[in-house]
C-alpha cells in the first residue's frame, strides 16, 4: 500500500448520485485473478463508447484532466456490490482520493485497505470543490493528510476528518494483517473462551 | 450494565480487543467473525495475498466455498464455464480449496446455488453469529439472528488468516414493521418500500435491527428477502432477533446442533434481543398495511412506486441534482414521465437471485402463472436459488408448471442477476426482474431492469406488461 502525505494535482467532478460499483467497474472486468489490468476497466462506459473509442467529451478524457488525481463525487459514491476491483481500478487509473459528502460502507473500507483517502465534507464545501475541479483553470488540489486539509489553487481550504487510526494505517501504508497477527495470541484465547461459551459455534472439519 | 440493542451484543460479545478508545459508534475493534463464505470472484486475490505473504488460513473448517456467480444455469449444464476467464477463476478456485483446506461446493455438486440461499439451508449459519463475507448481500443471514455484513477483498483475506476483522462500530437502526400486510403484498414490497422511503443511502453508516408484529408474522424465507435487500438501502449489517420460527427453521438443517447442544444453544439463542430501554440512533415506522406492491421506474433501487403508479416526472422536483439523477434515469430506462407502470412492456422477466428464489418464493410465482402462459415475445426464466430448492420445487411439481406456462426452468445460480455468466438482456430489453439492483447494465450492457416481487414477475411475464398481481389473481383460474 503506497504511503499517503501530501498529494497535489488535477481533480475532475462527477457529480451523479449513487454511482454504483458497477459504473465504477464493469463486470465485465472481473474475471481476473490478480489485482492487475483493472485502470482499463474503471468507469469504463463513461470513458469509452460502444465501440471502444474514448469519448473526448468525458472529463478525464480531456487533457486539462490528464493526471487526474482526486475525484469530486455525488453522495453514495460507491454504493452496491462489494467488488474491490472498483478501488483498485481507481487507484490504477492514478486517482488518490476522493471528496464527496457520503461514501458507501464496504467502499469505504474497501479504500481504507488500500490507501484511497476518502474524505467526507459538507454539502457546500463539495459543491465549492466540485465547480472548482469543474473549471479547467483552477482544477488543482492539494491534500495534506498530515494537516487534514484540502486547499485550492489559491483559493479555499476546508478541514476534514479522519479516525486516527486510519490516517495513521494510510501515512504508514500499514499492512492489516501483519498489525493484526501480532495480536494472534489475544485472537487464539479469545477463541477458546469464545468457543466454550458457546460450544455450538465449534466448526466441524468435513 | 446500560441497556444494549442486539447489535450492540453480538459486537461486544465477538470483540477481541478494542483498537482506539472510542466506545460508540465510530469505535474500531478487532472483531472475531465466526463464518465466511466465499464465492469465485471476490475471493482470488484474497487467496493470491496468502500465497504471496506464505500465510495459512487460521480456521478452514469455518469456511465454505460457493460458486455461483460465474457458472451456466443451462438446464443440461456440465462443468464447463461459458467463457474463458470465469473458467479459470473456478479453476484457481478448486486450487485455492485444495490447496488451503476449504471445504468446496462446485458447479456439479448437488448442494451448489446461490452462497445467501445455500448457507441457511445447510444450517453453516446459526443465531447469534457474526458473518463476514466478500458479498454485500451477506446481510441476509440477519433474519437467523446472526449479524451479517459484505467486505471486500483485503477484508477477506484479512478474515482468512486472522478470523477477525478491523471493524468499525456502526450507528443503530430501528425499522418497526407494524400491522399486517394486506392480501397480494410481501416481504419484497415491505423492503422496497423502506429503501424508496429513506432512500438509496438512507442506512448508510447504519446497521438496522428490523422488528414488529408484522414482521413477526412473515416466514424465515420472507424474512431473509427482507435482511438480504436492506443492503441496498445502505445498511452495513442487518439483525432480526431470532424467535420460534427460526429456531424451527434452523432445527432441522444438516449442521444445526443437535440433542443436549441444541438445548443449550435455544437457551442462548432466546437471549439474544434488544433490551427493553435500549435507545437506537434513529427509528423508522413502515405502517405494513399501507405498502403495495412495488416497482421501481429508474436505476436505483429507491427509484420505486406502487405498480398503480406513474412515472414521475423530474419538472416537479424541486433539487437540482436530483432532477438531473432522475432525467439521466428516465433516459436510460426509456421511460416518459408520467407513463403509467401498467403501461409498460416487457420482453424478459427473470425469477430469481438471492432475493427471491426460495422455495416460497417459486411456490407464490407458479401459483400466479398455473393454468396460464406466458405473453408472446417475452421470455421468462426461472433460475433456483440452489440446486436443493431446484429438487424441492420438482418434488412439489413446481418445474412442470413453469414450463407448462412457458418458462425456462433452469440450474441455480446468479444468473441473470449480475450477468456474469452467459445469461445477460440484449441492449435496449426490458425485464421484470425479482432481483436487488436495477442500476444501469447490471443485466446487461444497455438493459433495463424493473424490481419487483417474484409474484408481480410472474404476473409481468404473463401480462407481456407490469400489472397489479392482485388483478390477475381475482381473474383467476
Ligand atoms: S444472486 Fe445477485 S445479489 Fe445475490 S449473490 Fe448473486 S449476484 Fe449477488
Amino acid at each position: 500500500m503506497q504511503p499517503f502525505t501530501t498529494v497535489t494535482g488535477p481533480a475532475a467532478a462527477l457529480p451523479a448520485a449513487n454511482t454504483d460499483t458497477d459504473v465504477i467497474m464493469p463486470k465485465q472486468f472481473l474475471k481476473g485473478i490478480d489485482r492487475s489490468g483493472l485502470d482499463n476497466g474503471t468507469l469504463h462506459n463513461l470513458r469509452f463508447d460502444a465501440t471502444g473509442a474514448r469519448r473526448s467529451d468525458f472529463v478525464l478524457n480531456r487533457p486539462e484532466w490528464a493526471d487526474t488525481r482526486f475525484l469530486v463525487v455525488g453522495p453514495n459514491f460507491g454504493c452496491g456490490s462489494s467488488r474491490e476491483h472498483a478501488v483498485w481500478g481507481l487507484l490504477q487509473l492514478g486517482i488518490r482520493a476522493i471528496i464527496g459528502t457520503s461514501f458507501a460502507g464496504i467502499f469505504n473500507d474497501n479504500a481504507a485497505n488500500n490507501g484511497l483517502l476518502l474524505i467526507s465534507l459538507e454539502p457546500g464545501e463539495v459543491h465549492t470543490l466540485s465547480t472548482l475541479a469543474a473549471d479547467p483553470a483552477r482544477n488543482r488540489l492539494a491534500i495534506d493528510l498530515p494537516a487534514q486539509s484540502i486547499s485550492g489553487d489559491g483559493g479555499p481550504r476546508f478541514a476534514f476528518d479522519i479516525s486516527p487510526l486510519r490516517k495513521d494505517a494510510l501515512m504508514r501504508g500499514l499492512d492489516a494483517i501483519g498489525t493484526t497477527l501480532d495480536q494472534a495470541g489475544a485472537i487464539r484465547a479469545f477463541e477458546a473462551r469464545h468457543h466454550a461459551a458457546q460450544p455450538w459455534l465449534v466448526p466441524h472439519a468435513r | 450494565m446500560s441497556p444494549r440493542t442486539l447489535y450492540d451484543k453480538l459486537i461486544d460479545s465477538h470483540t477481541v480487543a478494542r483498537l482506539d478508545d472510542h466506545t460508540g459508534p465510530g469505535a474500531e475493534v478487532l472483531l472475531y467473525i465466526d463464518r465466511t463464505i466465499l464465492n469465485e470472484y471476490t475471493s482470488p486475490q484474497a487467496f493470491s495475498g496468502l500465497r504471496e505473504a506464505g500465510r495459512k488460513v487460521w480456521q478452514p473448517d469455518a469456511a465454505l466455498m460457493v460458486v455461483d456467480h460465474v457458472n451456466p444455469t443451462a438446464p443440461n449444464r456440465n462443468a464447463e464455464m461459458p467463457d474463458a476467464g470465469g473458467a479459470n477463476q473456478v479453476r484457481y478456485f478448486g486450487d485455492n480449496s485444495r490447496d488451503f483446506g476449504i471445504e468446496l461446493l462446485d458447479v456439479l455438486h448437488p448442494l451448489q446455488g446461490i452462497e445467501h440461499v445455500v448457507a441457511p439451508e445447510l444450517g453453516f449459519i446459526l443465531p447469534g453469529m457474526v458473518v463476514g463475507a466478500g458479498d454485500s448481500h451477506t446481510t441476509t443471514y440477519g433474519a437467523l439472528g446472526a449479524l451479517g455484513f459484505g467486505i471486500g477483498t483485503s477484508d477477506i483475506e484479512h478474515y482468512l488468516a486472522t478470523s477477525t476483522l478491523r471493524y468499525r462500530r456502526m450507528r443503530t437502526m430501528r425499522v418497526s414493521l407494524d400491522g399486517a400486510l394486506l392480501p397480494g403484498v410481501t416481504a419484497k414490497d415491505v423492503v422496497m418500500a423502506l429503501i424508496a422511503k429513506i432512500g438509496a443511502s438512507g442506512a448508510t453508516g447504519y446497521a438496522i435491527e428490523f422488528a414488529g408484529e408484522g414482521l413477526a408474522a412473515l416466514s424465515v424465507e420472507g424474512r431473509m428477502t427482507i435482511c438480504n435487500m436492506a443492503v441496498e438501502a445502505g445498511a452495513r449489517g442487518v439483525i432480526m432477533a431470532p424467535d420460534q420460527a427460526v429456531f424451527d427453521y434452523v432445527a432441522d438443517k444438516p449442521r444445526a446442533p443437535k440433542g443436549a447442544l441444541w438445548d443449550q444453544a435455544v437457551r442462548y439463542w432466546s437471549t439474544l434481543r434488544t433490551d427493553a430501554d435500549a435507545v437506537f440512533d434513529r427509528e423508522v415506522r413502515l405502517d405494513a398495511d399501507e405498502i403495495e406492491p412495488l416497482v421501481t421506474w429508474g436505476i436505483s433501487p429507491d427509484q420505486a412506486v406502487p405498480i398503480g403508479g406513474r412515472v414521475p416526472d423530474p419538472a416537479t422536483e424541486p433539487d437540482a441534482a436530483r432532477r438531473k439523477d432522475m432525467q439521466r434515469a428516465l433516459a436510460y430506462m426509456d421511460l416518459a414521465p408520467g407513463t403509467a407502470l401498467e403501461e409498460v412492456t416487457i420482453q424478459r422477466a427473470f425469477i430469481g437471485s438471492c432475493t427471491n428464489a426460495r422455495l416460497s418464493d417459486l411456490r407464490e410465482a407458479a401459483k400466479v402463472v398455473r393454468g396460464r402462459h406466458v405473453a408472446a415475445g417475452v421470455r421468462g426464466m426461472v433460475v433456483p436459488g440452489s440446486s436443493s430448492v431446484r429438487r424441492a420445487a420438482e418434488a412439489e411439481g413446481l418445474d412442470r408448471v413453469f414450463i407448462e406456462a412457458g418458462f425456462e426452468w433452469r440450474q441455480s445460480g446468479c444468473s441473470l442477476c449480475l450477468a456474469m455468466n452467459d445469461d445477460v438482456l440484449e441492449p435496449g430489453e426490458r425485464c421484470a426482474s425479482s432481483t436487488n439492483r436495477n442500476f444501469e447494465g447490471r443485466q446487461g450492457a444497455g438493459g433495463r431492469t424493473h424490481l419487483m416481487s417474484p409474484a408481480m414477475v410472474a404476473a409481468a411475464a404473463i401480462a407481456g406488461r407490469l400489472t397489479d398481481v392482485r388483478r390477475l389473481a381475482k381473474q383467476g383460474a
